[in-house]
C-alpha cells in the first residue's frame, strides 16, 4: 500500500525566512506520529503548511488516491478568544460540520446524530447544553476534539492538545487519543511531551534546522531522544 | 401618555418606529461576532466612513444618499479587513487613518460647499442622528425595509458557518469553509448595518448600538443562539423605549436610545454577577 501522505524534500518556513529545508517522511494509515522540537522550531507552520493553509516553499506533499483534504482533521492551537467564547458544547461539536454543508444552511439530521456519538466517544455527552467557557481545560479540549473528529475521521493534526493541562487530565486525553488511533485513526500530533512520545508514538519528527524523522524505536535508540533512555517504554 | 398616543397617529412616527425596530434588530445580529471577533473597531471606523461618503453625497446633491453612502462603506469594510491582515499596513493603524481622514473630509467639505445656513446643526445632526429618524420619506422606509431583510435572510442562511469562522477560523479554514468570503461577507453586512443604523442614531453613535446588546447577552447568555437572540429583543426594546421616551421628553432619538442601550447594559451586568456560574 502507498503511504498515505509523503512528504519529499519540503522546505518549510515564511516568504521572508526559510526554517528549515529537505524535510522527508512517510506516514502510513494508522501511524501514530510525534511532532517534537523547541518553541518556534516550525511545528505549528508545518502542520499548517500540511493541511494547505500555507505556502509550501519547496518540495512536494503528495496524498494517497483515496484521501481527501476533507478526510484530514486539524485541532489548532487554542486562541485567547476561544476561552471565553459564549456557546454551548453542541454547537461548537457540530460547527466541524461548517465545511461539509455545501450551500445547506442548517445541519442535517444525521450531522447531528454524529456529533452526538462523537460526544458520547469522548465522555462530553452529558455537557452538551453548558456553556464551552465554564468547562475547565481539559473538558474544552475533548469539546475542540470532538469538533475535529465531526470535521474528519481518517487523520488528525494535533497541535499541542494536552497544553496546559494538569498530570492526570493529560494522561485521560493521551489514552483518548490511542483508543482513536487503535481503531484506525491517522494521528499526528505536535508536543512537547518526549515520555509521551515514548509511550505512544510509532514514528517521531525532532523539528530543528535540521529535522529527523525516525520510527519510535531509532529515536529512543540512536536519536535525541536517546538521552531519555531511563523511560519506560509499553513495546510498540 | 396622552402625547405619545397622539404621536403614534401620525404615519410618520408609525415609519421611524418600524424602521428603528429594523435597524435595532439588524445591528445587534452581527454584535456578537464583531465583539468575538475583536472587530468592534471596524464598525467604528466604517461609521465615520459613513459621515465622509453622506458628506460628499450632500454637496454632490444626489437624490438619494444611499446610493453613494452604501457602495462607498461597502468598499471600505473591504479594504480595511484586507488591510488588519497586512503585515506591513498595522491593521488598526489604517483603520485610525482612513476614519479620522474621512471625517475631517466630510466636514471639510460640508463647510466649502454647504448651502445651508445652519451648518452646526446639519453636521451635528448627522453624527448624532437628531431628528432625522423622524423625517423619513417614503423611499428611505422601504430602503430600510429592503435591507434589513437581506441582512436578516443572510445572516440565516449563513448562521452556522459565520459561526464557525467567529469561534475558530483556522479550524475553519482547515475544515474546508471558505473563510476569506465569509469576512468579506462580514464585513459587507456590518457596511450595510451601519448605512442603516445612520438614519437612527447619527454615525458617531452606531458602535454602541452593535456593541451594547451583545456585550450585555453575553453576560447572562450561554448559547451562541441564545446570546445572538437575547442581543435582538435587547436592541429592539431599546430602540422602542428610546424612541418613546424621546418622543414624549424631546430628546435627541439617537442618544436616547444609547442612553437607554446603556443603562440596560449595566442592569445585565448585574444579573450576569448575580448569577451563579
Ligand atoms: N507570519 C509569520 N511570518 C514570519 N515568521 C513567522 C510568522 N509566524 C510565525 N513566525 C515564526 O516562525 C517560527 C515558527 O513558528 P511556529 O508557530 O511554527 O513554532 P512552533 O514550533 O509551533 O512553536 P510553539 O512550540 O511555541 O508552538 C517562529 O520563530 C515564529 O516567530
Ligand atoms: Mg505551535
Amino acid at each position: 500500500m502507498p503511504p498515505l501522505i509523503s512528504c519529499n524534500n519540503l522546505t518549510i518556513g515564511f516568504e521572508d525566512r526559510v526554517l528549515y529545508r529537505d524535510l522527508s517522511f512517510d506516514i502510513n494509515s494508522g501511524d501514530y506520529l510525534f511532532v517534537i522540537g523547541e518553541n518556534g522550531a516550525g511545528k505549528t507552520t508545518l502542520m499548517k503548511t500540511l493541511l494547505g493553509l500555507k505556502k509550501l516553499l519547496g518540495g512536494e506533499i503528495k496524498v494517497s488516491s483515496g484521501l481527501k483534504l476533507s478526510d484530514i482533521g486539524y485541532l489548532p492551537q487554542q486562541t485567547v478568544v476561544q476561552r471565553d467564547f459564549p456557546a454551548s458544547v453542541f454547537e461548537i461539536v457540530i460547527s466541524g460540520f461548517a465545511g461539509k454543508s455545501g450551500f445547506k444552511p442548517f445541519y442535517s439530521a444525521d450531522q447531528k446524530k454524529l456529533a452526538v456519538e462523537n460526544m458520547n466517544k469522548l465522555g462530553i455527552a452529558d455537557l452538551k447544553n453548558k456553556c464551552y467557557r465554564e468547562l475547565s481545560g481539559g473538558q474544552q479540549q475533548r469539546v475542540l476534539l470532538a469538533r475535529t473528529l465531526c470535521a474528519a475521521s481518517k487523520v488528525l493534526l494535533l497541535d499541542e492538545p494536552v497544553a496546559g493541562l494538569d498530570p492526570y487530565v493529560t494522561e485521560e486525553f493521551y489514552e483518548l487519543i490511542r483508543k482513536l488511533n487503535e481503531e484506525g485513526i491517522t494521528i499526528i500530533m505536535i508536543s512537547h511531551d518526549i515520555p509521551a512520545a515514548k509511550k505512544y508514538a510509532s514514528h517521531v519528527l525532532h523539528i530543528t534546522d535540521e529535522p529527523t524523522f525516525m520510527t519510535k524505536r531509532q529515536y529512543f535508540s540512536e536519536g535525541y531522544g536517546a538521552g531519555f533512555a531511563i523511560l519506560k517504554d509499553n513495546g510498540n | 401618555m396622552a402625547t405619545l398616543i397622539e404621536y403614534l397617529s401620525y404615519p410618520f412616527v408609525r415609519n421611524a418606529l418600524i424602521v428603528a425596530v429594523l435597524i435595532a434588530f439588524c445591528s445587534s445580529l452581527m454584535g456578537v461576532t464583531l465583539v468575538l471577533k475583536r472587530m468592534s473597531y471596524i464598525g467604528d471606523g466604517l461609521s465615520h466612513v459613513a459621515f465622509g461618503a453622506l458628506a460628499v453625497a450632500s454637496v454632490l446633491k444626489v437624490t438619494n444618499n444611499m446610493l453613494i453612502i452604501l457602495p462607498v462603506t461597502v468598499v471600505c469594510a473591504v479594504i480595511l479587513l484586507s488591510a488588519g491582515k497586512n503585515r506591513l499596513i498595522k491593521g488598526d493603524a489604517a483603520i485610525a487613518m482612513l476614519s479620522v481622514g474621512a471625517l475631517a473630509f466630510g466636514y471639510l467639505l460640508l463647510n466649502l460647499f454647504s448651502v445651508s445656513s445652519n451648518l452646526a446643526g446639519d453636521v451635528c445632526s448627522t453624527l448624532f442622528g437628531s431628528q432625522s429618524i423622524l423625517t423619513l420619506n417614503p423611499t428611505d422606509v422601504y430602503i430600510s425595509l429592503v435591507l434589513s431583510i437581506v441582512v436578516v435572510i443572510v445572516f440565516i442562511v449563513f448562521y452556522n458557518r459565520i459561526f464557525a469562522v467567529t469561534f475558530d477560523e483556522t479550524f475553519a479554514k482547515a475544515s474546508g469553509v471558505n473563510v476569506s468570503f465569509y469576512n468579506i461577507l462580514i464585513a459587507v453586512i456590518i457596511a450595510v448595518i451601519i448605512v442603516l443604523a445612520m438614519n437612527l442614531v447619527g454615525s458617531l453613535l452606531i458602535s454602541a448600538l452593535v456593541i451594547f446588546p451583545a456585550m450585555a447577552s453575553m453576560r447572562v447568555f450561554k448559547s451562541f443562539k441564545a446570546v445572538t437572540i437575547a442581543s435582538c429583543v435587547f436592541s429592539v426594546f431599546c430602540a422602542l423605549l428610546g424612541i418613546m421616551i424621546a418622543i414624549i421628553a424631546g430628546t435627541p432619538v439617537g442618544a436616547t436610545i444609547v442612553a437607554c442601550d446603556a443603562v440596560l447594559f449595566l442592569v445585565f451586568c448585574g444579573i450576569g454577577a448575580l448569577r451563579p456560574s
